[in-house]
This record gives C-alpha cells, structure tokens and sequence, in this order.
C-alpha cells in the first residue's frame, strides 16, 4: 500500500504565546516546536496499516527548513521516507497547504491519507476537507477507529453526543482524534537513525492567500477573582453568589 | 454584498440551538446590506422553516433529495454549492460543529474561496467584514478577514447569540440539487449515541475533575453535581491519560475547547494546555487544595479545598437552592 501522512510543526502545548513585532503573528523566540500531537495518531495508524499489509509510509511537509525535524519525528516512529515541500516562510494559509499536498499526492498516487484531525496553532480542521475535495477522494474526519478491508474502509467518527460508524472506499483520507490508537514511542537508535536519513525536497507552489490576517491580541477577560475557603459558611456563600450574583444555577 | 446563505443543521426535525445562532447572524448581515438571508435545510419541513423566520430568515430553501437523507459531507456540500450559486450568495455561514467543520472547507474549495472556521465575533467595517478567531486554542485571537469574493465562515457553538425577530418576508421552496450517489463518497452505516450524556460541546455547564479527584470512582461526585446542574462532565488530559475518563471528555487542547456559560474545574490545577480550552468561558468556578493553583487566576469564584470534600456539601447546596 502506498500510504501519505502529512504532518505539521506546531509550537508546543506547554507554550506561553507571546505576540511578535508585527503584532500579527506570535513571538517565536524560545517557542519549543513538536511535531502536531494529533499528527502521532495518524502515523501511528499509517505505520500499523503498513505492518498488516506491507507497502510504503511516506510523511509530508509543508514549510520552511525547520520542518524537517518534524519530518525526522515520524522517521524515529518508523515512517519509511519523508517529502518537504519547502517555503521560505511561515506565511501562508490552509489552501496552500491542501493544494501542495495536493500536488504530491496527484506523483504518488497513495491508497490512503493519514493526518491529525487538525494542527494545534490555527485549529481549523479544514486541510482534510480541502485535500479531499481537490483529489475528489472520500474523507472521514476525527476518527477513532478504523477498519481497513481490501478497498473498503470502516470508520468511526467522533460527532456531538455520540459517534457515526462510516464507510467509503480507497483511496480516501482519514484525520485522526485522540483514541485512535496508542502512539509508539520512538526508540533511541531510531532517533539517531532518523537524524541521517535523506529528505525528498520540493519547492512549494505559490498560490496567493485568500486570508489575511489583521492582527493578533492576547485574549483579555476580567475575572471576578473571588476566592474562599472550604467551610461551610462560605461553600453556602458561593452558592448564593452563583445563584443570586451570576444567576447561573 | 449579495446574499447570505445559513446552513441549518437539524436532527429527526428538532432544529440544534446553533442553527439559531447561524440564523441570527445572517439577518443581521442583511439588515446593514440590501441582501436577503436564506437558510438551507436538508429535507426538512415547513415546521422547520417557521421557526427560522422567527429568527429574521428571508427565504427558507428544502434541499430535497432522496440520496441525502443519510449524512455525507461531500454530498451535502455539493447540493449546498449548487444552492448557492442558484441564489447568488457570496457569504456563507455554518455551525463549527463536527459537521459543519467537515462540510465548510469543502465547499470553500468548490469556490476556491476563502474560510476562517469558528469564529467568535463577526462585525461589518467599511463593507469588509472583520471577524475574530481563537488561534492556539485561545491562547491568542487573530482579527481577521476573507481576500476572495465569496467567503466561507463557519461560527463556534455557544456565542454567538440567537435573537427573535421579524422577518420582511418569508418564502419556503424546495432545491432539487442536481447529484448521484457517487456524489456522496462515504456513507453513515450506522450511529451510537452516548445515552444520558450531555457533550462538552454542546452543555451550557460544564463540570470538570482533574488529578485531585485522586481515584476514578470518585467522578461519581462530579456526575452528581452535573445531575443536579444538568451539566456535562469533563475532565483534564491528566485524568484522560490515566484512563480514568474517556477521552470525549477531555477539554484542552488537545481535547475540546469549550465556552459554556459556567465551567466547573474540580481539583484541576490550570495547567497552560487545560486553561487554552476553557478559558473563553463565561464565569469559571475553581475548587482546588492548591490555593497558588493557576486555575485561581482565570476564576471568577473559588474554593480553596480538597474537591472530594467539598463537592458533596457543594452538591447540597445547590440541591437547596433549586427546590427553592
């Protein structure tokens, strides 16, 4: 099976965001960058449909030269070969994205598309849709489990209040949740082998942004702030509060 | 400004609150342009569309088709496309839910048109329109705006407010969207609801146990509370990750970002990634032994206590107030 995992370079959960000088985008100065904590469920998936069928996982990138430790992430979790699609920058939008992924997809003609349900800087979950509207090919969002069968696909899709059980057939495009599976954890050798293996460049295709962005702020949200302790008295006090002050309850 | 189409989501004919939600900003749109507010349904019904004219809804449009009573986005998002060139919309507006988070893009990219998903706030400046949008699970907002002709937004649950009011005119008519059954590429064989839970997404409240719940079996306590609130129970990736809760429940980012009207946070400590995805809530009630916690600094009240002793006299209380 020829089996594409697109992955992306986001700052860390753990980051305190700062906005940068142009007051458009954040401070990236002392940010830790990971590899997208939802894009390790879909490699996992990839590498698990790889050891039951045999065939090829190739991760995809697209960015500047600093995604290539993104790519060397899924090498040490087991991901055959690795494609950047280089940019000089970190300007651009989902569109891009879709289409450059696109584009590679149309060379290596997979049987299936894994990525996480969406990247945690922008959180928009909309390069699945996209892609698969540009290769016309099924697509089954925030999946929580998957059953490969010869060219059919089962699929359970985490909706409000409950799941849908999906079917669609190859090739199609999977965007992983949490719970798909339990990602492995990479093995040092690995990550020592991951740091030597050759990346496939491509130049990115341009397209012009359909999005522009005005400026970034830090949420602002005055709070209350009131505080008490545990006794009875003022456990009947909050009460009162939430329900006379705030009339929430 | 041309028109304004709103995609409705509605189940077994009970239409969600945030189709509402939709609603209401598609009239507004209209009021400051010479446009109208259509609202697509998907094989709906007259009763359906009554209910969206309360909410300032010019024309209604029944989507029927035989080969979309089951869900499938790619076949929903065709039938919409069509739709929406037979009525000459160039704003397109959508509920951020599972749904609409997996149909929106799609039919932006059958526009090759721009889209910002959930959005919070959407205002019309100098005949752009300007809308906001949490970036880094709300550790940052972004104001922003559409380049294309057509532009695509998908609105997040909760709020955005619904507003009953008058509609000029009122029409009801059907589309006939031209598709085939190859237009619907993935096929819903079958759907589990989770019975007798309210989800994070969807609750008004929301009550929330993190490490300080100690045991799993202590979560009785915060499902007691959420009985009495009528609320859905959440929980930190830190109770998530020692199984101590299924992972639908878990707010953060890398869980749910959710804005109820009251969040509950039961021996949570507030850990950066935990207070990205409740932190746009609209009053935050803290209970935690740790009273340098960092969940007290986003509180608007809070309990410095062991949550396990203070949840059931908390329980209580509250049971007193709504017998009241």
């Amino acid at each position: 099976m020829n089996i594409l995992v697109a992955v992306s370079r986001v700052p860390d959960t753990a980051t305190k965001i700062l906005i940068g000088s142009d007051g458009k985008s954040i401070d990236t100065n002392n940010v830790k960058f990971i590899l997208n904590p939802y894009d390790e469920y879909a490699i996992e998936e990839a590498l698990q449909l790889k050891e039951k069928n045999g065939g090829r996982v190739v991760a995809i990138t697209v960015g500047p030269n600093e995604n290539q430790e993104t790519l060397r992430n899924a090498f040490a979790m087991g991901v055959d070969d690795g494609a950047h699609i280089k940019t000089v920058d970190m300007n651009f939008d989902s569109f891009f994205v879709a289409k450059n992924i696109a584009e590679y997809a149309k060379s290596f003609d997979p049987d299936i598309i894994f990525m996480g349900k969406q990247s945690i800087d922008f959180d928009s979950l909309q390069v699945p849709s996209i892609l698969a509207d540009l290769l016309d090919f099924p697509v089954i969002t925030i999946v929580t489990k998957l059953e490969v069968n010869g060219n059919k696909v089962v699929a359970e899709r985490e909706v409000e209040g409950g799941k849908e059980i999906i079917e669609a057939s190859l090739p199609c495009i999977i965007s992983a949740q949490k719970g798909l599976n339990e990602p492995r954890y990479p093995k040092l050798p690995d990550i020592m082998k991951a740091k030597k293996k050759p990346i496939e460049e491509r130049p990115a295709h341009y397209y012009d942004n359909k999005i522009e962005i005005l400026r970034m702020e830090l949420p602002v949200r005055q709070r209350l702030n009131k505080i008490f302790n545990s006794s009875d008295e003022e456990i009947k006090e909050v009460v009162r509060l939430l329900h006379e002050e705030s009339k929430l309850i | 400004m041309k028109n304004i189409l709103a995609y409705v989501e509605s189940i077994n004919g009970n239409i969600k609150r945030s189709a509402f939600e939709v609603a209401t900003t598609a009239a507004k749109l209209k009021s400051k342009t010479n446009s109208l507010a259509i609202a697509a349904i998907i094989n709906g019904t007259e009763e359906i569309a009554n209910q969206l004219f309360d909410y300032g809804i010019n024309q209604v449009i029944n989507i029927e088709s035989d080969i979309l009573k089951k869900y499938s986005a790619q076949g929903i998002a065709k039938a919409v496309y069509q739709l929406a060139i037979n009525k000459d919309c160039d704003i397109l507006l959508f509920p951020a839910s599972s749904d609409g988070l997996e149909l929106a893009p799609i039919i932006a990219s059958k526009f090759d048109a721009g889209y910002i998903a959930d959005i919070i706030e959407m205002n019309i400046e100098n005949d752009d329109i300007i809308v906001k949008k949490p970036v880094y699970a709300g550790k940052s907002i972004i104001t922003t705006k559409i380049n294309t002709p057509i532009k695509v937004f998908s609105l997040r649950p909760n709020v955005f407010t619904s507003v009953r009011q008058n509609s000029t005119s009122k029409q009801f008519e059907s589309f006939n969207p031209e598709l085939t059954i190859n237009d619907c590429k993935t096929v819903v064989i079958d759907t589990v609801k989770n019975e007798g839970r309210l989800d994070v997404k969807e609750a008004d409240i929301i009550v929330s146990g993190g490490r300080g719940m100690k045991e799993p079996e202590n979560f009785i306590l915060i499902e007691e509370l959420a009985k009495v609130l009528n609320a859905a129970v959440g929980a930190s990736r830190a109770a998530v990750d020692a199984g101590w809760r299924p992972h639908s429940e878990q707010v953060g980012q890398t869980g749910k970002t959710v804005s109820p009207s009251l969040y509950v946070a039961c021996g949570i400590s507030g850990a950066i990634q935990h207070l990205a995805g409740m932190s746009s809530s609209k009053v935050i009630f803290a209970i935690n032994k740790d009273k340098e916690a960092p969940i007290f600094k986003v509180a608007d009240y809070g309990i410095v206590g062991d949550a396990l002793e203070v949840l059931p006299k908390l329980t209580e209380e509250i049971k007193k107030i709504k017998e009241v």
